[in-house]
């Protein structure tokens, strides 16, 4: 089921809020990266509507997951692109959902490999409750209040869709 | 000595590295993609990941070598392991301690991974069977038999240029006798598939059961540089050399040695490999191995990758249970 959720729609919102959120912090050309691969969609197509000139960054967080030795190798790693120094620079993080926590910890991780930036605004197409680590998103699309077995997810990437399996239907479990 | 039975889990993932002989087309082209990935943290501000955070890795280089030992550190160090260099060479055995005594150590010392380089063919196989069974065992150079990882980082530098191995044709020159890398190559070359292996040395320095490797047999340089797409050439192994295998080094370079002259045979893109360390005007003219065509530098750096996507893929097997991940 979609729940008739239009994410283009909430993509121009989201965009929107990017904008006057970088502006009332003074962010002077901010970079943007999208985590693999649900956010690295969502983070294209705001690239897109923002009209950044500095190219999309991607990562991909399979190495600083926290689970490698339970779960092993992702089977499919491809490796991040970052094409811009960090050093210094407003990164705006963007993923597709915020739901534990632990992608975004991740990620952070990573960035901070690359260099220091100068600080980090977390963009989110979903915000859904369970988070295990104290990290919120500063923009958010969608709110979804869902319970532990109930799960949301970004197909795409044409066209971008969300799937919500609610508890009791039997929905493909999510991963990346 | 091939037994995939001991280099493959229950589940068909890697165990133990050991040869490139007998392993899947699928598994050699997932250690390439996962090499891709890795092969990036090199050129970052912080050359690490935590993968391996908290492994152990000892390096046992019973046979001395430079290139590939620090290559196999650097990969460890940049997958955040910890790793041990044990030169057994001068240590342990020349005390008169048993290789199983040895390993035992390490084991005790909760060791998850040994890098073994020796002499012998087959020691590395023979440690693999020997160690407790949370260790893996990667080979890096047995005797004349095999050098797997060496193998793939060649096969990496040839994707690279050449995109895919269909249409290929590679032609390894030298010492092919002695070589453990060129076995290794000419198993991983026919298992990717490439349209033509050739072997390019004087009838001395080619092994016996050539035939049945699947490859092209030439003894005259010129003919088997013709239209091929790769040159790898091998180092000519002197420390390897007893009795009367070649008449002198120097005419050995007026035969077989790589010239700008001779790669001419070669396509206009050829590339031109080889494992180091070179032997300058033995086996390969300088202008050839600084020349553009030259890609020796680069295996170097593919070493690192190719080696930290081995260690992971072994170190992050999958076990039975899938779970939920986010």
């Amino acid at each position: 089921m979609s729940d008739n959720i239009n994410v283009n729609s909430l993509l121009n919102e989201m965009a929107i809020a990017i904008e006057s959120h970088s502006s009332s912090h003074h962010y002077t050309a901010p970079l943007m990266i999208g985590i693999k691969t649900g956010g690295a969609w969502i983070a294209k197509q705001l690239h897109q509507k923002l009209g950044y000139k500095d190219p999309l960054g991607v990562l991909n967080i399979a190495f600083y997951r926290d689970d490698f030795s339970t779960l092993g190798m992702h089977p499919e790693v491809s490796p991040s692109q970052l094409p811009v120094d960090v050093d210094d620079r407003h990164i705006i993080l963007v993923d597709d959902v915020l739901h534990t926590g632990r992608t975004i910890r991740a990620a952070m991780n990573e960035i901070f490999d690359y260099g220091r930036p100068a600080s980090i605004t977390l963009v989110v197409l979903v915000d859904r409750s369970g988070r295990e680590l104290p990290i919120q998103a500063d923009i958010i699309g969608k709110t979804m209040l869902l319970n532990e077995g109930e799960h949301v997810k970004l197909l795409g990437p044409e066209p971008l869709t969300l799937s919500i399996d609610k508890a009791g239907s039997t929905g493909n479990k999510i991963t990346g | 000595m091939t037994g995939n039975t001991i280099q493959l889990d229950k589940n068909g993932n890697l165990k133990h590295f050991l040869t490139t002989e007998g392993l899947s087309q699928s598994l050699l082209l997932s250690i390439l993609d996962h090499a891709e990935s890795f092969a990036g943290v090199g050129e970052r501000a912080v050359k690490k990941v935590p993968l391996l955070r908290g492994k152990t890795i000892a390096n046992l280089f019973f046979e001395a070598s430079t290139r590939t030992r620090t290559t196999f550190e650097l990969a460890a160090k940049r997958l955040s392991a910890d790793i041990l260099n044990l030169n057994i060479a001068t240590s342990a055995t020349s005390k008169g301690e048993t290789l199983s005594d040895t390993l035992h150590t390490l084991e005790a010392m909760h060791c998850d991974m040994f890098v073994v380089r020796h002499a012998n063919s087959g020691a590395a196989h023979y440690i693999a069977t020997q160690v407790a069974p949370h260790i893996s065992v990667i080979n890096a150079g047995d005797g004349r038999h095999a050098h797997p990882t060496q193998a793939m980082l060649d096969m990496f530098t040839i994707r690279r240029h050449k995109k895919s191995f269909e249409n290929l044709r590679v032609a390894i020159v030298g010492d092919i006798l002695h070589s453990r890398v060129a076995r290794s190559e000419i198993h991983a070359l026919s298992t990717l598939g490439v349209l033509e292996t050739r072997i390019i040395a004087p009838q001395t320095l080619i092994p016996k059961d050539a035939e049945n490797l699947g490859v092209q047999i030439y003894h005259d340089m010129d003919e088997g540089l013709d239209g091929v797409d790769v040159v790898m050439m091998l180092r000519l192994q002197k420390e390897r050399m007893s009795g009367a295998l070649l008449p002198s080094e120097y005419e050995y370079f007026q035969r077989y040695g790589l010239t700008n002259k001779r790669l001419e045979k070669a396509k206009p893109d050829a590339i031109v490999m080889h494992p180091g360390p070179i032997n300058r005007g033995v086996e390969i003219d300088s202008d050839v191995a600084d020349g553009e065509r030259s890609v020796i530098l680069q295996q170097v750096s593919h070493g690192i990758a190719v080696r930290m996507a081995v260690m992971a893929m072994i170190m992050g097997r999958q076990p039975d249970n899938m779970g939920d991940t986010e």
